[in-house]
């Protein structure tokens, strides 16, 4: 069974449709890219998965049906969303920001241990634990979104454009911890990105979206044989 | 001198109170960004109750844990049933509704208890504490209950879960949705801390000012004042602004303009705070680029 199923998906912002039926699906395990040009529908889908946009169409995690779901219910499920621009709790301090990722945990102790694991895997972050989060640079408050959804201990990640705003050094060593992440707790990933040959490298299955619709899919290897994405994505 | 030293600490005594009501307004002015008008009137309501309660037999302090008790229910009750539906109306639509609430309140009360004024006991000692000339034992006492408050609450909203969570959701409600906060409840569960903590305001008063359907006007505007000085958004500024207010009122009142004015220094406080700094000495200055 699929991890997640999504079926004939439309959304609109007001009078416009933004999303015109996407379907796909998801293996427990996999990280799974959306690619698209700018204006796609790749952050409205991620958004749509969180009941964040009004939608018609089926959603399924593991099963359930989540379409016409709160935010919250969807988020309980152990479904952890790094939105669009970074989502910071700006006047919370950076530990607090982190706090909040396990606010649905019972399990106060390794609450603790997951802090702990984070500040490993981000030193940064634990020399700012106790900065207001609005002051970390850019590329610090991205990290410390990818970390809150972490501490939710998420069975699957909606990341939009983890690298954003990052350095190339820090965009492949957040691309490693979130192989690291998939490989050693198997949590499933489906990764929207600007950056599509990173994307390609870390994803296991690929979607094309073009203006609200999947016009191509397949294992990653497959796609990158396609001339036009290699021509549209991979600048080759 | 006495005199002079007499009034600042009379003045710290109801500068608690205000403080306390300042800081319910700016408890739901962070989440909402609207002030709530009826925050007087539903503390003057919780008053009623308390003085039910004990004219039905009970102990003061019974009586006044179960009116904090009461009163937080009401407030939670007041912004599911009333407040929710209009929550995403226009804010001028939202204040006509704070206002109805503040007629509503006042008249009702009236129409069960009567507009005639009572009496509302003290739970501290007729005779002064430790033989001082400056205070009375009320006086002290209500500046220590407000006190405790406000500590109560500080380590509420800074070292529980519950009370991130409520900071997280009247900072920014979409991120706070999306680590599974309740954003709805929280700004209930906020109404309720506000009518709760108006209730203590109101019955720490109430033995000053006298009990009537309108003997929150003036504490609501000192208080509108207060907040204001601080800076609207800023619980430690309304705080400050309370004592502050507090005590310019007392002393300007008893030394100055005459007690017949007193509420005049709470308007040019407001006018003045609007004119010259909007923000306040300890709020936000929002500067928006464009």
């Amino acid at each position: 069974m699929a991890l997640l199923e999504v079926l004939n998906l439309q959304a609109a912002y007001g009078q416009t449709k933004v999303l015109h039926g996407i379907s796909f699906a998801m293996e427990e395990g996999s990280i799974t890219t959306l690619l698209g040009a700018n204006g796609a529908g790749k952050t409205t889908t991620l958004r749509a998965l969180c009941g964040m946009v009004h939608t018609e169409g089926e959603m399924r995690f593991a099963g359930q049906r989540i379409d016409k779901r709160a935010t919250e219910d969807i988020v309980r499920l152990g479904i952890a969303h790094v939105p669009d621009g970074r989502g910071t709790f700006v006047n919370l301090s950076t530990e607090e920001n982190l706090r909040l990722g396990a606010y649905t945990r019972q399990d106060r102790d390794a609450v603790e241990r997951d802090l702990e694991r984070i500040y490993s895997y981000f030193p940064r972050l634990r020399e700012r634990r106790t900065q207001q989060a609005g002051t970390l640079s850019g590329g610090e408050q991205q990290m410390l979104a990818v970390s809150r959804a972490l501490m939710l201990r998420p069975k699957l990640m909606l990341l939009d454009e983890p690298s954003f705003g990052l350095a190339p050094l820090l965009v492949k060593e957040l691309f490693g911890i979130l192989r690291a992440v998939n490989e050693k707790e198997h949590v499933s990933m489906l990764l929207v990105e600007q950056n599509a040959a990173m994307a390609l490298a870390l994803a296991d299955h690929a979607y094309i979206i073009e203006t609200g619709r999947v016009v191509l899919s397949g294992s990653v290897d497959a796609i990158k044989q396609d001339d036009a994405v290699r021509r549209s994505y991979l600048g080759y | 001198m006495d005199q002079f030293i007499h009034q600042v600490l009379a003045g710290l005594a109801t500068g608690g109170i205000y403080a306390s009501v300042a800081l319910a307004l700016v408890m739901i002015y962070q989440a909402t960004h609207l002030v709530n008008f009826a925050q007087g009137e539903l503390a003057m309501f919780s008053t009623y109750i308390a003085w039910a309660l004990i004219n039905a037999g009970l102990p003061y302090w019974g009586a006044f844990f179960l009116t904090v008790g009461f009163s937080f229910v009401l407030g939670v009750v007041i912004e599911r049933v009333i407040i929710r539906p209009v929550e995403n109306f226009p804010a001028l639509a939202v204040v006509v509704v704070f206002i109805a609430l503040l007629v509503i309140l006042n008249s009702v009360t009236g129409w069960i208890y009567s507009f005639t004024i009572k009496s509302f006991p003290s739970p501290f000692p007729e005779q002064t504490l430790f033989g001082n000339k400056y205070m009375s034992s009320h006086e002290i006492g209500a500046i220590g209950v407000t006190l405790v408050l406000l500590l109560l609450l500080y380590a509420f909203f800074r070292y529980t879960p519950l009370g991130l969570a409520m900071r997280a959701a009247a900072q920014n409600p979409e991120s706070s949705r999306l680590v599974g906060i309740r954003v709805g409840w929280m700004l209930a569960l906020g109404w309720g801390l506000a009518a709760a903590i108006g209730s203590v305001a109101g019955m720490m008063v109430a033995p000053i000012v006298f009990l009537d359907p309108n003997m929150m006007g003036g504490v609501l505007l000192y208080a509108f004042a207060a907040a204001l000085l601080g800076g609207i958004d800023s619980p430690g500024g309304a705080v400050f602004g309370g004592f502050l207010v507090g005590v310019l009122e007392n002393v300007l009142g008893a030394f100055v303009i005459g007690n017949e004015l007193k509420l005049a220094v709470a308007l040019v406080l407001i006018i003045g705070v609007l004119t010259v700094r909007p923000s306040g000495f300890f709020g936000k200055v929002h500067v928006t680029r464009v």
